[in-house]
């Protein structure tokens, strides 16, 4: 607990506790001030990208032939299939998406442990769309002095104006947040048409409306609440972070004590200490969450980084190094204030073990994406009964056998089994012809067959024969098998 | 208790910071902060909807009901209304089964796996109970799976009988029984012919004296309908006695049993309680067991 001790004093500027502690609080009101720097040229380009990306993947195409639907990425709830550019994921292979969920959690955790929480600051949809309404709030009603003296005078014309302008502006954006959603699950420019021409289905309509709801009122009027109250992330981050973890912190060794730039520069004519703060609040102003950084690591700092960016902006201006606010780690600030050489730690035990599990997880999957075959075949033994005999004495077992044809094109499978010499196979519903029993299938279709296995002779008591069905393209030559049991009296 | 002003105070974090509840936890202190207001509007609207949910759905237990909501829900009607929009989504389908002549729905694939699966469900319903989640059957319900017709396995004679059953006083449905001999024979004979009937399938020596004599006896009193070679006749549903498949048994104890008390299986008839298609589909389900001729 060294650092508790060496925490720099409350800024004396909080409120002293008063007599009757209220049990709830209404929100402060807070006006982010924009700011130019690093971090915030970072977060415009992250933003760019991942809206970009979130608004306009719907539309980009993707040829797959005439049997599959071109858009590269949906979600094709009535065929049960998903679309991602080259890849179609049947619901079998939902293990996918569990990977890739897993990948997420992990690729958190390795984030979380390299640079704290720049998931939040960076990445988080919650994030992100607030930044745009802030934006949006700026340049209509100014920027934090303007908006503030706005909102705290009287309802003018003016005001009123701009209020409308930004709810509308508000709401036009959570609309398309909404549309673009339903977007991944249908055709795109076709949804679009449907949509304008009120001809969309009501679940379409529904689900705009839900996220167009919840957009405006996360983005718009929840905004830092949601990270501070509702979010479980900060919760569950504190608990796996370490003293390595890079996150924002205030240098208070070298910040306090604080003081104007001309008060510092006597202090240290006198050869007395002197810290690099000027008590300018610029980073409170900036921060999003109405932080004050310089009173250490706080669950409501999502680590955006905005007020690196302005107290660099003032140390330049000041003439002091940058990096009085910086992505420092606990370890190093110690080692910095016990006057030993600084800490840094990237390689440890837990950024190990995160890289390797994403890494394993990752080629798992790649491996079994690029092994994965077009073809399939899974067969189900009868239960009831086991076996048959018939009249002539032979025994008969009868398998439930689904055949899969991943292509988009129609094809043929020679159906046989291996395992047991003599037995007679027949598919219930299908001639056999010259080539013996051949089962055909639609493109990218499944098709579920009934198939009997007869044995002429005798089997020894309690058989169970192993046997494998195995299905051959009668074009490409292409096979897949299945094991399964052949079982006697 | 003191009066003082600052013993008022649960300890604070730090100058200016909040106070504590006072609990501690290996050194981490839980600090008292206030919740955010909206919080507790969230709170205080979800207790005014549930007054309305009260009012509007089931919910308070009477003495021998329940208020029933001003929205007239229940979950049997919204049952009803599911099975109904399940069947209107259905109706495309049903109606392809339906307008298809019996002995077509094998050729094509499509409505071939549409009976199955509707055969599927119904039978699970209706037949598995006696005849086993497969078909499997068991003692004194035949086992659909094999080539061993008692009363015909084409899919008209496999329709005929699942619509009208058998014995189950339907005018149209399968009648006869197995006589019982127990008054007609002696005990010596019925062990004979039950020698000689197990003799027709395998199970038994047939040059045994008694076989022999069981033969004669056969001959008087059995071929009329299980034939004289004892290969059955399905018009009367009796049995094919060569096969080796037995519905109650083929041991020497049952079949003495058989012959002694007769045998008369009784199946319901399902044409009044199943609609056209749904027996059609049974009935392509139960051709495709397998046994089918
Ligand atoms: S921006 Fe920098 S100098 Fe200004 S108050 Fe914050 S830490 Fe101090
Ligand atoms: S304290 Fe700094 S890093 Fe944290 S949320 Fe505020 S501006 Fe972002």
């Amino acid at each position: 607990m060294t650092s508790a001790a060496l925490k720099p004093e409350k800024s004396p500027k909080a409120p002293a506790v008063p007599d009757e502690e209220p049990l709830y609080a209404a929100r402060r009101a807070i006006y982010p001030q924009s700011v130019h720097g690093r971090l915030r040229t970072t977060k415009w380009v992250l933003l760019i990208l991942t809206l970009g990306i979130y608004y306009l993947l719907p539309f980009v195409r993707w040829d797959r032939g005439p049997n599959a639907p071109d858009q590269a990425v949906l979600i094709d709830f009535p065929t049960r299939r998903f679309y991602f550019f080259f890849i179609e994921i049947w619901p079998q292979e939902f293990y996918y998406v569990a990977g890739l969920l897993i990948l997420a959690a992990l690729i958190l955790f390795l984030m979380n442990a390299v640079a704290g929480r720049v998931w939040c600051g960076y990445l988080c949809p919650q994030t992100v769309w607030t930044d745009l309404f802030l934006t949006v709030e700026r340049w209509i009603e100014g920027d934090r002095r303007e908006h503030m003296k706005s909102d705290a005078g009287p309802w003018t014309l003016e005001k009123v104006t701009k209020k409308v302008l930004k709810h509308s502006v508000w709401l036009l954006i959570a609309w398309w947040t909404g549309g673009a959603w339903v977007l991944y699950f249908a055709d795109a420019p076709t949804l679009v048409k449907e949509l304008v021409t009120f001809q969309g289905s009501t679940v379409a309509y529904a689900s705009i409306a839900v996220l167009t709801f919840t957009t405006y009122t996360l983005a718009g009027h929840m905004r830092e609440q949601v990270c501070t109250y509702m979010c479980p992330w900060p919760r569950i981050q504190a608990a796996l972070t370490d003293e390595y973890a890079l996150n924002v912190t205030y240098r208070y060794d070298r910040g306090e004590p604080r003081g104007s730039v001309k008060k510092a520069a006597l202090a240290r004519e006198a050869g007395r200490k002197a810290g690099d703060c000027v008590d300018c609040n610029q980073c409170v102003n900036v921060c999003p969450t109405g932080v004050d950084i310089r009173e250490g690591m706080q669950l409501a700092c999502i680590q955006c980084g905005l007020c690196i960016d302005a107290c660099n902006n003032i140390m330049d201006k000041i003439n002091r190094p940058r990096g009085l606010i910086a992505y420092e780690s606990e370890a190093n600030l110690e080692a910095r204030i016990a006057g030993k050489p600084p800490v840094r730690r990237i390689v440890r035990a837990r950024t190990v073990l995160y890289a390797a599990l994403i890494a394993f997880i990752g080629l798992g999957m790649l491996y079994t994406l690029v092994g994965r075959s077009d073809e399939g075949i899974a067969a189900i033994h009868d239960r009831n009964p086991v076996f048959v005999r018939l009249s002539d004495g032979s025994l008969r077992n009868a398998y439930t056998i689904r055949l899969i044809n991943k292509k988009l094109e129609d094809r043929r499978f020679q159906l046989s089994v291996d395992g047991l010499p003599g037995a007679q196979l027949s598919v219930v519903g299908v001639e056999s012809g010259t080539d013996g029993e051949v089962i055909s299938i639609g493109p990218d279709q499944t098709r579920e067959v009934r198939v009997l296995v007869t044995h002429q002779g005798k089997l020894a008591s309690g058989a169970s024969i192993p046997v494998t069905f195995r299905i051959r393209d009668m074009v490409t030559g292409a096979t897949a098998s299945t094991a399964d049991h052949f079982i006697g009296p | 208790m003191s009066t003082s002003h600052e013993s008022h105070h649960a300890p604070v974090d730090g100058a200016g910071g909040p106070s504590t509840t006072g609990h501690e936890w290996d050194g981490i202190q839980e600090l008292n902060n206030p919740l955010p207001r909206w919080w507790l509007w969230t709170f205080y609207a979800t207790i005014i909807w549930a007054f309305g949910y009260w009012v509007a759905y089931p919910a308070w237990p009477l003495v021998s009901n329940y208020t029933s909501g001003v929205l007239g829900w229940n979950s049997r009607s919204a049952v009803v209304e599911q099975i109904s929009d399940l069947q209107k989504l259905r109706a495309a389908s049903s109606a392809k089964l339906a307008n298809v002549p019996l002995e077509d729905i094998e050729k094509n694939p499509e409505l071939l796996s549409l009976a199955r699966a509707e055969g599927k469900v119904a039978f699970a319903d209706n037949c598995a109970p006696c005849h086993g989640a497969g078909g499997g059957g068991a003692k004194g319900f035949p086992n659909l799976n094999d080539d061993d017709w008692l009363w015909g396995g084409t899919l008209a004679q496999i329709q005929q009988t699942i619509t009208h059953g058998i014995r189950s006083g339907d005018d149209e449905g399968h009648q006869g029984n197995m006589l019982a001999f127990g008054s007609i024979l002696s005990k010596a004979d019925i062990s004979n012919v039950a020698d000689y009937v197990r003799s027709l399938s395998g199970a038994a020596p047939g040059d045994t004296p008694a076989a022999k004599k069981g033969a004669e006896i056969f001959a008087a009193n059995c071929a009329t309908c299980h034939g004289e070679n004892g290969k059955g006749n399905q018009e009367l549903g009796s049995k094919n006695l060569t096969d080796g498949i037995w519905l109650y048994g083929g041991d020497k104890a049952t079949i003495v049993q058989t012959i002694t008390n007769g045998r008369g299986g009784v199946m319901p008839a399902w044409g009044p309680r199943l609609s056209p298609t749904t027996i059609k589909a049974l009935t392509v389900y139960v051709h495709t067991l397998g046994g089918g001729q």
